[in-house]
């Protein structure tokens, strides 16, 4: 196989048993055997089977940054979209201004974004996000687009190294959330720059030498690099 | 229903030329639409039948919400001019029925603890009929809720036996289903041979009932094989393509 070492794996597919190998994330036991419970890319690591997914809906976990659209204003709370399968909660103190009651809405409206980060996350998936945090902040302008939150990890690249490539190419304000939301500010074919490097990126996740890949389509036409 | 069609020879020739343990051709490609979270379409014979998946995200009404799991809601639809004579759209008797099993044929195997509150929904739209698309839908749908990223236990996959002309067959034909004497749907979970749907229409003895079961069991592995083939031929091509 051309890409051996990143093998995709396919729900209920056997993976290992449990004495030799140590069930993570993505997959169940069932008789002392781990199992894959979704599509994804294998991943062995100190005898710890986990799965990297391919595909799904972003889960959220605590401290991660998200980037949100404001729903909902209340009299004490926001509800915020957070792209998860619920929505979140975003309560009068996780924010860094003095709000008076029912005040909410002079700050954050319906439609605002933020780059926010996940609180806390109950049993029964209930959420609550925070901007009481140095680097979290109201969004303001630029454009919103969606990506795989499964391949995060991908569009961030190893230290950092494919966004800081995206950045230096296209000019652009760029913030990742890791649920799948990617805050674009710039001129209009910067954008488009990021959007087709982004779409690549996410096409083509389960493969090697993408950051090479995606500087040289971006060298392609850059004018001015900074 | 009576009629002088002869659906099965004595050699056991069936009418479109299949024997009686042969399968229709299947043509599975996941991933087909943009806008929803995972799909499929399918081509099971003259089946053809197309699947969008969508979720897990919060269940509405919240009283349909359960606390500790996700619900799974599968809608089967027949188009219009899926069959013959135009079929009147909305659901009906049947396709209520054929909706509620499938759902809980897939709530079997997605692990529904891991998101509770939420709703899994899968709609199943056919949109050209040739018996058997029960079984079509539900092998497309467990393919779209892997190309979704869902957590399953399995891939579900399904088949009918049948009775025609007193022998025992595999995989109904139109004709088949029409003029045959039983049809037996079943749908399994292929890695532990759990039982995830069995219907029965007409008449079947014990005998012919457990046979017509072991060959359906015995389809759902040959289904459950191209099953897995087409997600991983969609996925490794991506990778295959830029390894060149």
């Amino acid at each position: 196989m051309p890409n051996e070492g990143r093998q995709i794996v396919i729900p209920g597919q056997i993976l290992g048993e449990i004495p030799a190998f140590k069930p993570g994330r993505g997959t169940f036991v069932e008789n002392k055997k781990i199992y894959a419970e979704r599509l994804g890319v294998l991943n062995i690591q100190d005898n710890f089977i986990d799965i990297i997914p391919l595909k799904g809906r972003y889960e959220p976990i605590v401290d991660d940054f998200v980037i949100g659209v404001v729903e909902e204003a209340s009299t004490s709370n926001w509800m915020v979209d957070i792209n998860a399968p619920y929505p979140a909660l975003l309560h009068v103190h996780e924010v860094p201004w003095e709000i008076e009651f029912a005040d909410t809405e002079k700050y954050l409206n319906t439609g605002d974004a933020i780059l926010a980060k996940v609180l806390s996350v109950d049993e029964s998936k209930k959420l609550q996000i925070t901007l009481n945090d140095r680097n979290l902040f109201k969004l303001k302008g630029g454009h919103i687009i969606e990506f795989e939150p499964s391949v995060y990890r991908r569009i961030m690249g190893k230290q950092y190294s494919m966004i800081e490539i995206i950045q230096k190419y296209t000019r652009c304000r760029i913030k990742v959330g890791k649920n799948g939301r990617i805050w674009i500010d710039g001129d209009a074919e910067g954008i488009a720059k990021v959007l087709q490097a982004i779409s690549k990126i996410e096409s083509e996740a389960a493969t090697f030498g993408l950051t090479d890949r995606i500087e040289e389509l971006l060298k392609k036409d850059a004018k001015d690099v900074r | 229903m009576k009629s002088d069609i002869e659906l099965i020879t004595s050699e056991g020739k069936r009418l479109d030329g299949r024997g009686p343990e042969d399968i229709r051709k299947i043509k599975i490609e996941a991933g087909v639409l943009h806008r929803a979270d995972g799909s499929c379409y399918m081509e099971w014979g003259g089946n053809k039948v197309l699947v969008a998946v969508y979720g897990p995200r919060e269940a509405v009404p919240r009283h349909t919400q359960n606390p500790l799991r996700a619900i799974v809601q599968a809608r089967y639809n027949m188009a219009a001019f899926s069959v013959e004579d135009r079929k009147r759209p909305g659901p009906d008797r049947r396709s209520v029925e054929i909706s509620k099993v499938i759902s809980e044929a897939l709530e079997k195997v997605i692990l529904t603890e891991q998101f509770p509150r939420a709703t899994v929904n899968v709609n199943i739209e056919v949109l050209d009929a040739e018996a058997g698309t029960r079984c079509a839908g539900l092998t497309a749908a467990g393919v779209a809720l892997i190309d979704a990223g869902i957590p399953m236990r399995d891939i579900p996959v399904a088949i009918a036996a049948g009775k025609i002309g007193g022998q025992v067959v595999l995989d109904l034909g139109k004709e088949e289903d029409n003029f045959g004497d039983a049809d037996l749907p079943i749908a399994i979970s292929p890695r532990t041979g759990e039982v995830l749907l069995l219907q029965m229409d007409g008449h079947l003895t014990v005998d012919e009932f457990n046979q017509a079961f072991d060959l359906a069991v015995k389809g759902c592995h040959a289904v459950s094989e191209i099953q897995k083939k087409a997600v991983m031929h969609k996925y490794q091509a991506i990778a295959a393509e830029v390894q060149e």
